[in-house]
This record gives C-alpha cells, sequence and structure tokens, in this order.
C-alpha cells in the first residue's frame, strides 16, 4: 500500500510502485482534471504540485510522491476562485482547454514563489505546450492575477 | 395536429440541410422509423421545458436552452452557434444555456439538426441562416401563444427580453409561461430575419459557455470518461502503414498487472488491462509482435521525393487553370523568374490524444469518443458492432483539440468499438499513446510545386505558369471532389488566385503515396499560400518593385483581397523603417469565405537564429458572431502556422514515420510567442470563415520577412532545416 495525500485527503492506495502519478490520479483517484499529453514529461498538461513545486506527474512513479503534498487542479480552489482561474476567465484564454489546467498549476506554482513574475520568468516556468496557441492570453491572465493578489 | 407538426418540422429542417452543402461525411446514415425505438414526441424529447423548436427549449422560469449540433474544441461554436438564435429569439443573453443536440434524436428525427460535421471553418457560415430562423420562428410562435391566450391579433404583440406585450393595453407574458402553448403551433417558415444594423446580440463579445469548466477541471473530455468496472486498453499499430500483424506472443504480458487479455487486430494489436491505461500500456510494450511490413517498407522521404519530382517533370498533367496564352508570354519575356517549392507532412498532435470509450451491451452501445463527427461515430459504431444505429447512443463532449484530425478520420472508434465487443457489459476505454498519434495520424500532404513567371521590360508581370505535385487528400474518401485528374481542393489558392496576370497556364499532377493524408487546419491553404506569396514576393524582387506595392497593383480587381492587405499594412506601420537588423515580410490570401493577410516582423542574427518580433495578422470574414472568438482563433492561427512553418516535418524511413513525440515533433511555447496584433475588419455582406483562415499568410510572411533579413530565399519547410546565417 502507498499513502497518498492529495489536496488534503490521504488516501491508501494498492497500485505497483512504479506507476505514474497521473494514472494513480486518474485512473485509481478519478481526478480526471490532470490531463494525460505526451507521457515523456514534455508537453505538461500533466502538471500538479508536490509540496508546492510544479512537477509533471506523467513521468514520476507514485512511490517518489508517497508522503508529500500533492495539489491537483481539483485542489487549487473549491470553486474556481483562485485568481488566475478568474484572470483565465477574463481573458477567455482557454480553447479546446485540455492543456490548461496544466498551465493554470505550472502558473499556480510560479506565482507562489514570484507574486510578481516577469515575462522572463514566465517564459522560464511555463515550458507546457497549447497546441490551440493561446500563449499570448496566458502570458496577459498571469500578469492580471498577479495584480490581484 | 402532432402530425402536421411534425411535418412542418421535418420540411424546415430539410431545407436547412441543404444550406450546408460542402464537407459531408462520407457514411450511409440509414434513416429509421419511429418503430424502432418507440415514437418519442418532441416534448418528451426534452429533459426540461418544453421544446419550442428542435433547437430552442424554453423552461418556465424564462431560461433558455439552445441546442449545439457541432462541437466545441475551441473554436468557440458552442457560444457562437446560440448566439445566431439568441438574436432572433427576443430574450435576454444571460438567460441562455447551451446544450449539445443528441445525436440519436438527431438520427430518430431525420437528421433535424441539419450536418453534425464540425470542419471547414463551417460551423457559423453554414449555418447562421436555419439557426437564425429557429429564433425567429421560436419568437413568432411565443408571441402567437401570448396573443392567443389574450384574445387579441399578433400584430398587436410584440416580444423582447423574454417578454411578449400586448402593445395597446400594454399587458404581458413571460415566454416561460407561453412556450408549453408556444410549442403545439406549427412552426412557421421563413419567418423575417432583422437587418444586420439592428442585430444587438451578434458582434458584441460575449463570453463563451464553456471556459468556468476548463479552468476547474471539471470538463469532461472523452478521455476523462469514468464508469464503473471499466477497463482500458493500449493499442500499437504496425509502425509502416499498409501492414499487417503476423503473430503476436503475448506470453510475457499475460502474468503482468492488471492484464485481462490481448486482442490482435489485422494492423494493430491491443491489450486490455483492468484498474488503469497504465498497466494497459506497459503490456503492449511488453508484447512481442512480428509485423508483415508489405512493400511499403522500402518508402521513405527520398522516394517520395524522386516521387514528387515525377510529377514535375512530368510531360503533360492535367490543367486546372488556363487563361491566354503563356507560351507567346514567356517568348515575349524580358525576364523571367522560375521556383520551386517544397512542403513536408506534417501531424496535428491534438493534445488530447485519441481515445474512446465504449459500453457495449445486448440492447445498446454506448460511445465516447473525441469526434469532430458525431454521426459519423454513430455509424461507425452500428456498422462495426454490426446493430442497427437506432441502438447507439454517441455521448457528446467537448474535444482538446480537432484540427480536421477526426473529422472525416476516426479509427479509434471501429477499434474500440471491436475490442468491447468481445466483452459485453464491460466498459472499455482506448486510449492511443502520443507515440500512435504522432505515427499513425492523417497528414498534411507533402507537395512540391514549380511556378515560372515572366515579366515584361517595363517590369510588368506578364505570365504565371504552375505545376504542383501533392498527394490529393479526397481520392480515396470523396471522389466527387476529383475532377479530370484534379484535386479541387488541392489546387485552391492557385487556381483561385485573385492576382490579375494577364496569362495563366496552372497544372496538377497528383502524386499518392502510402502515407495516409489527412485535412490539417486549413488543408491546402496551408502550404499554397506559403508557395504563392512566397513567389510573388521573388516576383517583386526580380520586378525591382517593393512587395506589398507590388501585390497591390495585382489585386486591383480583387476588392477584399485588396482592403485586407491594405488594412494590415496600415496596421504594421509598413511605411514606417524598423529598428537595425529587423524586418518585414507581407502575405495576403483568400481562404473559406474569409480574406486575411499578414505583415511579420523578424530578425536574423550572426549565428543565423531567428527571432519572430511582431505578427500583425487581418482577417474580414463578412459577418462576426463573437469577436472575440474570432480574434483567439486568430490568435491560434499564429502559433499553429508558425509552428509548422518552424519546426514542423514529418519524415518517412522503411515506410513510417520518423518523429514520435514532443521532443522531435517540436511545437512552438510561450517564450517563443511573439507579440500578435490582430486585425478584425469585417466587412459585412457574407459570412466567411474563422478557424483556419489565419494560418494561411503566415509562414509566407515570415519567409519574405527572412528575405528581407538575408537574402535567403526559402523553398522548403520547415525553417529548422536552414542555415539561416547570411550568405
Amino acid at each position: 500500500m502507498i499513502a497518498l495525500t492529495v489536496n488534503g485527503t490521504k488516501h491508501n492506495i494498492d497500485v505497483s510502485s512504479d506507476m505514474r502519478l497521473l494514472w494513480v490520479l486518474r485512473d485509481i483517484l478519478g481526478l480526471t482534471g490532470t490531463k494525460f499529453g505526451c507521457g515523456m514529461s514534455l508537453c505538461g498538461a500533466c502538471t500538479v504540485h508536490l509540496d508546492g513545486e510544479a512537477v509533471r506527474s506523467c513521468v514520476m512513479p507514485v512511490s517518489v510522491a508517497a508522503g508529500k503534498k500533492i495539489t491537483t487542479i481539483e485542489g487549487l480552489s473549491e470553486d474556481g476562485s483562485h485568481a488566475l482561474q478568474k484572470a483565465w476567465v477574463e481573458h477567455q484564454t482557454p480553447q479546446c482547454g485540455y492543456c490548461q489546467t496544466g498551465m493554470i498549476m505550472s502558473a499556480a506554482a510560479l506565482l507562489a514563489k514570484k507574486p510578481q513574475p516577469t515575462d522572463a520568468d514566465i517564459d522560464e516556468s511555463l515550458t507546457n505546450i497549447c497546441r490551440c496557441g493561446t500563449y499570448a492570453r496566458i502570458r496577459a491572465a498571469i500578469h492580471t492575477a498577479a495584480k490581484s493578489v | 395536429m402532432e402530425q402536421s407538426l411534425k411535418m412542418s418540422r421535418r420540411s424546415f429542417l430539410l431545407r436547412s440541410a441543404t444550406v450546408s452543402g460542402g464537407l459531408l461525411l462520407e457514411v450511409t446514415l440509414p434513416a429509421y422509423s419511429s418503430a424502432e425505438t418507440g415514437t418519442q414526441t418532441a416534448a418528451e424529447s426534452s429533459s426540461n421545458g418544453p421544446e419550442v423548436t428542435a433547437w430552442v427549449l424554453v423552461n418556465p422560469d424564462d431560461s433558455v436552452i439552445i441546442r449545439v449540433a457541432r462541437v466545441e474544441m475551441g473554436q468557440g461554436s458552442f457560444t457562437g452557434l446560440p448566439m445566431l438564435v439568441a438574436e432572433e429569439l427576443g430574450c435576454d443573453w444571460s438567460k441562455i444555456q447551451a446544450e449539445y443536440a443528441s445525436t440519436s434524436e438527431h438520427l430518430r428525427r431525420n437528421r433535424i439538426f441539419g450536418t453534425m460535421l464540425t470542419g471547414g471553418s463551417r460551423s457559423i457560415r453554414d449555418s447562421h441562416e436555419y439557426l437564425r430562423q429557429a429564433g425567429a420562428a421560436a419568437r413568432i410562435m411565443l408571441t402567437t401563444a401570448a396573443a392567443q391566450q389574450w384574445g387579441v391579433p399578433v400584430s398587436e404583440c410584440m416580444a423582447a427580453n423574454s417578454l411578449i406585450t400586448h402593445t395597446p393595453t400594454k399587458r404581458q407574458l413571460r415566454y416561460g409561461a407561453v412556450a408549453a402553448e408556444a410549442a403545439k403551433l406549427d412552426i412557421p417558415q421563413d419567418p423575417p430575419l432583422k437587418d444586420p444594423t439592428d442585430w444587438t446580440v451578434l458582434g458584441q463579445s460575449a463570453e463563451r459557455f464553456d471556459i468556468p469548466d476548463k479552468v476547474t477541471g471539471k470538463t469532461q473530455f472523452a478521455i476523462d470518461t469514468k464508469l464503473p468496472g471499466m477497463l482500458y486498453a493500449s493499442i500499437a499499430h504496425c509502425p509502416v502503414f499498409g501492414g499487417r500483424l503476423k503473430s503476436v506472443n503475448a506470453d510475457k504480458v499475460n502474468k503482468m498487472r492488471g492484464v485481462v487479455k490481448v486482442v490482435p487486430l489485422e494492423d494493430a494489436v491491443a491489450v486490455v488491462a483492468e484498474e488503469s491505461w497504465w498497466n494497459a500500456h506497459q503490456a503492449v510494450r511488453a508484447l512481442s509482435i512480428e509485423w508483415d511490413f508489405g512493400e511499403n517498407a522500402n518508402v521513405s522521404s527520398d522516394s517520395i521525393m524522386e516521387f514528387l519530382r515525377e510529377g514535375i517533370n512530368l510531360k503533360k498533367a492535367p490543367v486546372s487553370r488556363d487563361e491566354g496564352d503563356v507560351e507567346t508570354a514567356f517568348a515575349a519575356a524580358a525576364k523571367t523568374v522560375e521556383a520551386e517549392y517544397y512542403a513536408p507532412y506534417l501531424e496535428h498532435a491534438t493534445m488530447e490524444p485519441q481515445n474512446c470509450t465504449v459500453l457495449y451491451t445486448d440492447d445498446r452501445v454506448d460511445v465516447w469518443a473525441p469526434s469532430q463527427n458525431s454521426e459519423a461515430t454513430a455509424a461507425v459504431t452500428a456498422e462495426t458492432a454490426q446493430v442497427s444505429i437506432a441502438k447507439v447512443e454517441v455521448h457528446k463532449v467537448h474535444l482538446g483539440g480537432g484540427f480536421g484530425r477526426r473529422g472525416l478520420f476516426i479509427e479509434f472508434v471501429r477499434q474500440a468499438v471491436r475490442i468491447a465487443k468481445t466483452m459485453p457489459g464491460k466498459p472499455l476505454k482506448l486510449i492511443w499513446s502520443r507515440e500512435e498519434d504522432i505515427q499513425h495520424g492523417r497528414y498534411r500532404p507533402v507537395a512540391l510545386v514549380r511556378m515560372k513567371a515572366a515579366l515584361d521590360a517595363s517590369g510588368e508581370p506578364t505570365a504565371w505558369s504552375v505545376r504542383q505535385a501533392d498527394q490529393s487528400i479526397f481520392s480515396a474518401i470523396r471522389p466527387s471532389l476529383i475532377k479530370d485528374g484534379i484535386d479541387v481542393v488541392n489546387v485552391r489558392t492557385f487556381a483561385d488566385a485573385p492576382y490579375a496576370f494577364p496569362n495563366i497556364h496552372m497544372e496538377y499532377a497528383m502524386r499518392n503515396t502510402h502515407v495516409p493524408p489527412g485535412p490539417w487546419r486549413a488543408v491546402a491553404h496551408t502550404h499554397n499560400p506559403y508557395f504563392r506569396e512566397s513567389f510573388i514576393d521573388e516576383l517583386a524582387h526580380a520586378a525591382g518593385q517593393e512587395p506589398y506595392q507590388f501585390r497591390r497593383k495585382l489585386l486591383a480587381q480583387a476588392p477584399k483581397d485588396l482592403a485586407i492587405l491594405d488594412a494590415v499594412a496600415k496596421a504594421a506601420d509598413w511605411e514606417k523603417s524598423l529598428p537595425e537588423g529587423v524586418h518585414r515580410g507581407i502575405a495576403v490570401q483568400d481562404a473559406y469565405g474569409s480574406y486575411t493577410a499578414a505583415v511579420i516582423e523578424a530578425s536574423v542574427n550572426a549565428e543565423g537564429v531567428l527571432k519572430v518580433h511582431r505578427v500583425v495578422v487581418g482577417i474580414d470574414c463578412g459577418y462576426v458572431a463573437n469577436p472575440d472568438s474570432v480574434r483567439a482563433q486568430v490568435e491560434g492561427s499564429v502559433v499553429f502556422g508558425l509552428t509548422a512553418a518552424l519546426y514542423g516535418e514529418i519524415t518517412i524511413k522503411d515506410g513510417r514515420v520518423e518523429q514520435s513525440n514532443f521532443h522531435d515533433y517540436k511545437m512552438m511555447r510561450i517564450a517563443e510567442m511573439p507579440k500578435v496584433e490582430v486585425v478584425l475588419k469585417p466587412s459585412g455582406g457574407f459570412w466567411g470563415g474563422a478557424g483556419e483562415p489565419g494560418v494561411a499568410p503566415l509562414a509566407p510572411a515570415l519567409c519574405n520577412a527572412i528575405f528581407a533579413a538575408t537574402g535567403k530565399r526559402i523553398r522548403s519547410l520547415p525553417l529548422s532545416q536552414h542555415d539561416l546565417r547570411k550568405a
């Protein structure tokens, strides 16, 4: 059994220790806001927080996450009220939306460290892929969120 | 009464369906009678308030549900289409919610919602008339119901803001209070529509309905489907297109965690597992598979290039356009310019990989799939499961990207149904890995083009000849689009070029390979505009003329192309000088009924590193439903177009795709994002598309800027294959 704390809730799960955290979240715990995009830590659709750090859950063995505090998009806010989520709506950022939860989790980790990020900070931290091409609105939404907190 | 109501609905929609020509699905949709499923009246079909028309449900509390037939894949149709209905309905926008029209109900009711195919930038432009009429019809029915209740002439009543007012007495009734009676009335035919100058909903930016759930993770994409006792499948296809499965040894995987079974298909093997897709995928990777690669195993990008070149060199090829006499003009030319251009295969890489969840039981088959065409999903499911289509229920969901990948080709549905049918009662979710997605796509075809033009002594263009050699998307699936050996889609941009050359001759050599082609966002308007607009730039340079003004002269008879070109040049400060080292390129293109142009500012440093500083891109799509959505589509098109120009390339070796994931099939990221300015210039009077046209001018505008910066003419893509250091 592996003990996981996800969005403040403790779970004891019986899976192989090398199962990637992404699939534990999605298939075992039913938290489907975290997405599968590449399986190789290339696109960032699977981004979650591990003790506050943005990590790509598609390559992380669940055993590595055991005992750490995991936050997914479902735990970022109860009702979509995180400053980034509000800014994302204000800027009408998502198109297809598939990558956006990963984008928001990456941005949230950035804001937690740097409440007033520069464009260069955003470039460095948000290496996720958006195939719809919403990057300009993502950048604008992060700056809006930074102003509001 | 019920009978006449049905007839009237049917004729209303039958007429509507004819509006939506263009790309229709290539599957036969058997109409089936109500006897197969039990008669269902209109009122029963909705879970909410009464259905006033098929598109409009009005609840007792005045809230309104507007049905959406097309699918939301990021382009904003789930909001833009209801805006069309709402404009004529006369209710507050705030009262409106959108819901997907049920595919099974659609089929039961004789395709009452028109086409459900989402593609070709057609959602708004092909349904604006019947959707506005649906709103107008509902408003008239609600007004009539109120007039009947009051016993007054309808002409004395008016509807606005969800209220019907009897003007002489100022009595009022709410929409919700009369909806049940309105639903019993005949649907008026050809209701008059508002003059666009009176619009209050259309043309105003509305917040999209789908966005709030997309920022919380609540949106359920097909890949997020979760059913009790669900099993998972991962799949490996024969790496070589057209190859076959010879044998599979499952000894190693049968004891792996969760593995339920191995399912061999003709050209693929799937493993079904419990607990998680992870288990299924680990097992697929551990399989020992022997493939029969077949004769295509010898094909490479080099051999494909040879094949294209043969097409270029053929003595004769079908003529796609012939005006004047190019031979005489070339003989008299003071100067000729000749160039050959190439564009590679491209894959869609939708962020949500291909997937499909199926629950097959003896009574019915339920399907969840990221399909751009839910009618095709139903038809493919019925055909594969060998059940009546009346027993298929397609659950409509938003798509994690589409870009043309999954409109005409939904083989993942077929696969999932086949696997699920071996396990009745057990829900099954098939997911392709990203590697399978990149290596088993439906690719933007390769193309090689040779162009030649003549200039007279004063630098005026006198002749233009084009030989295209490329792969047809539609020859295998829509023979009606092939005319005398010419793929009418593939020749667009050339055969319909607005440039006024006095003599034009164009030929098309179809070069079909074993690599499966498909429509990729903007289809032929991806590579052809790159070829054409780069070549026009070459010609301007050869004529010693400035490229913007050179185009202006050639577009004198094409006022809409000219207007968007002018608007973009003005917005981009074309006449103003730029900082040292920064250079501009320009391009113009009409596509999908809209007009676009772009100016790109770029620089190339001494090491040959390209930087895109600013992109000004304009669109005239005639009328605009939701302006912010059109802007968003054009912004997205910039990234899609630049990604292809910078990095996009699928290559073939030993008959298979060499790229496999985002490390070798690169995408632009936020750090590379230039400043983008969208020039929205809706000139009215027509309805053009918005999802794809913006892609068209990007690559040529960029390559023309690179030429201005370096003197290097980029005659093949992607740019990552070029040394951009100054010669």
